[in-house]
């Protein structure tokens, strides 16, 4: 990589706040600016500096045909494209428009849905380039953001867990809400990295890091039922910010098809 | 004799939150127009609430604006609590305006030294101006960090907390989590003193405008989460009627909701000036002895102002943080029960940027059938446009660059949060 590696954040569908996890590590931000220019960074610089670029952090998803578009021209301008965040990785909350009839909710915000030029889908950044890495979370975590960008400055490959929210949950000690409580917790099946916090603040995780490796999301699907969670309820809670996540989207969809093919039988 | 005409163009609008960009047509001289150019694309948040449990209500609003989650969060649960009947105790009301807080210090200590103070002195971005004011950005960044530590100890994460419930809390803090964190924020309440001192010997342009503040306003408290709707011209309603003095509009060759004040139809402005314009004497004392010291008129009429009047709200969020973490004892319970009824609720809590108002209809198990969020960026969208119309005159004998840099200024004075307008896109204005 080049001597001061020229670094891009650009901003699609989102909240802004995976971005903001850059401006969030305030102990690191000021040596990080000494490690790489930020070259394009509308949120922290005025000073926005035509491509290429050696990193593209890629926040927020697919949309607007406009952005089908500038997304190409992203891939392009970047040597390493990484996306950051639920929206990025997983088509995000707004994904839950994939389910409905987009034009009945357009009509619910807008008076004249007609000026609003959006597609009818919210779709991850893999769908439509290649990604050189994916960083998970909702939001992201800035320890794990600090350590995919050391690493590539460094040549190796980003040390991120891939393990569930479970074992970190249990070095935090906090009670197991399923087997306590019998509370619907996407925990076995949710990639860990926020530090399992839904469990210690007394309630269920509800999947915002998205799937961990290897899930096995039948098999939780059948123990929350057993527990007596009302199918309809198991869908949406597989159906939100990581709803297009492939292994929360396939489990969504098994689970519609279950109920609506032969009733429901877990 | 023919006319000429120029264009000021700002491609990306910079160091605000979400994308947009500035139009600004001259015909002989005269402004002809002011296109504020959104081109974040909409997520349709109130139409993907529709079938929601409730208790996720905070869960997903909070998704609308990763600066101001708890400012969704706040507006979501007093909206549905007002819908089911459910009053939450004064210990839990407590807890609520220290997480408010906490979100105050972390969006006001960031936008002051990264995004709003470069502008003047001429430098591109907050890391630039740490070059030339080293001591002055760390301590900003130093008490950025102390809003996101409470928001982490009180809420779980600084962004998308993931600790408020329709009710309360899921999990009171412990005394010790909150009393930990008290010698930080008494060097914070010194620090953000010498904070407003500093952004007070700015020198600021002398700009001026007439106009109409509106803000919650509460008899004993400087407002976040509760109070009435006041205005500088003397409304005073519950916030139960907003909805009868204020309307989302479709303006002409706009795809924009553009929030204005009935039956007038006018603009009007919302935000630090706003709430301090009508709340001043509710400021905790060191907030109002620096206000008076830096002689802080009560209705500024500069919004360059809005920078000290933003200090001056992070002094007061660091001693009212500070009474509430000596003050606390552990909540029980933490979260008030509740069964569900049909029926609607709306609440308006103070955002950093200003008002935010949420109304949901719900039905008797407990889902969300209808929502509508006002965002404080879209009601103050037709004060940045009046105020820029009002501006460029001044800026013409500038080559383009310079006078978009200018005119993008006076936006920035606003704060703008252009991801939480949920309902506006490839805003054009044309008049």
């Amino acid at each position: 990589m080049a001597a001061k590696p020229r670094l891009a954040v650009f901003k699609f569908a989102s909240c802004d706040g995976c971005q903001l996890s850059l401006l969030d590590a305030e102990d690191e931000l000021l040596a990080l600016a000494d490690l790489v220019t930020f070259a394009n960074f509308a949120e922290a610089s005025s000073r926005l500096e035509p491509g290429p670029y050696d990193i593209a952090l890629v926040e927020g998803s697919i949309t607007t045909p406009h952005d089908v578009q500038r997304i190409q021209r992203v891939r392009d301008e970047s040597r390493f494209l990484i996306t950051i965040g639920a929206c990025a990785t997983a088509g995000g909350i707004q994904a839950l428009r994939n389910y409905a009839d987009h034009a009945e909710m357009l009509q619910a915000v807008y008076a004249s849905p007609q000026y609003v030029s959006t597609l009818a889908t919210s779709t991850p950044i893999t769908q439509h380039v290649t990604v050189d890495f994916e960083l998970r979370g909702c939001p992201i975590n800035q320890y794990q953001l600090i350590e995919v960008l050391k690493s590539l400055l460094a040549g190796r490959r980003p040390r991120t867990s891939p393990e569930s929210v479970c074992p970190e949950c249990k070095r935090r000690g906090t009670v197991c809400v399923v087997v306590a409580r019998s509370e619907p917790c996407l925990g076995p099946i949710t990639q860990a990295g926020c530090g399992a916090i839904c469990p210690a603040f007394a309630r269920p995780c509800y999947g915002c890091y998205g799937p961990a490796r290897q899930p096995n999301p039948a098999s939780l699907s059948r123990q929350l039922l057993a527990n007596g969670l009302p199918p309809a309820r198991a869908v949406q809670l597989l159906r939100s910010f990581n709803c297009q996540a492939t292994e929360f989207a396939a489990e969504s969809a098994r689970l519609v098809q279950l109920q609506t093919n032969r009733g429901f039988q877990p | 004799m023919t006319s000429t005409t120029r264009t000021i163009q700002v491609e990306t609008l910079t160091r605000v939150e979400g994308e947009g960009g500035l139009t600004v047509r001259l015909r002989d001289g005269l402004v002809e127009g002011v296109q504020l150019r959104i081109y974040e694309p909409p997520r349709l948040f109130e139409a993907l609430l529709r079938g929601r449990p409730l208790e996720e209500a905070p869960d997903i609003t909070a998704r609308i604006c990763g600066i101001c989650p708890v400012a969704y969060q706040m507006s979501a649960v007093h909206a549905l609590e007002a819908a089911l009947g459910v009053t939450v105790s004064p210990e839990i009301r407590r807890l609520r305006r220290l997480l408010y807080c906490g979100e105050w210090i972390e969006s006001h200590a960031l936008h002051i030294h990264l995004l709003h103070a470069p502008d003047f002195f001429g430098c591109d971005s907050g890391i630039e101006l740490a070059r030339k004011f080293p001591d002055e950005v760390n301590r900003g960044l130093r008490l950025k960090k102390h809003g996101n530590q409470l928001l982490e100890v009180l809420g779980g994460r600084a962004i998308h907390p993931i600790n408020v419930a329709v009710g309360g809390f899921y999990r009171a803090p412990s005394a010790d989590a909150l009393t930990r964190l008290i010698p930080d924020f008494e060097w914070g309440l010194e620090a953000s003193q010498a904070v407003a001192r500093w952004v007070a010997s700015l020198p600021l342009p002398d700009f001026r405008q007439n106009y109409e503040f509106v803000a919650l306003t509460h008899p004993d408290e400087y407002p976040f989460n509760e109070g009435r709707v006041g205005s500088s011209r003397g409304l005073d309603i519950p916030v139960t009627e907003y909805e009868q003095h204020f309307d989302e509009r479709q303006v002409a060759h706009s795809t924009a909701l553009h929030s204005v004040r009935l039956p007038e139809g006018v603009s009007y402005h919302v935000g630090p000036l706003a709430r301090f314009a009508l709340n001043r004497e509710r400021l905790t004392s060191t907030a109002r002895r620096v206000a008076d010291e830096v002689d802080l008129p009560t209705r500024c009429q500069n919004p360059f102002q809005s920078i000290v009047v933003r200090a001056i709200e992070l002094i007061h969020a660091y001693e009212e943080a500070l009474e509430i973490l000596r003050t606390y004892r552990p909540l029980r319970p933490a979260r008030m029960a509740y069964s569900y009824r049909a029926g609607s609720g709306c609440a308006a809590t103070e955002a950093p940027r200003g008002l935010l108002f949420h109304r949901y209809a719900i039905d008797d198990v407990g889902h969300i059938t209808s929502a509508k969020i006002v965002p404080p960026t879209s009601q103050n969208q037709g004060q940045m446009e009046a105020d820029l119309r009002e501006y460029v005159p001044r800026v013409l004998h500038l080559d383009d660059t310079a006078a978009a840099r200018s005119c993008e200024t006076v936006l920035r004075n606003y704060d703008p949060c252009i991801s939480c307008s949920t309902h506006f896109l490839k805003l054009t204005i044309e008049r």
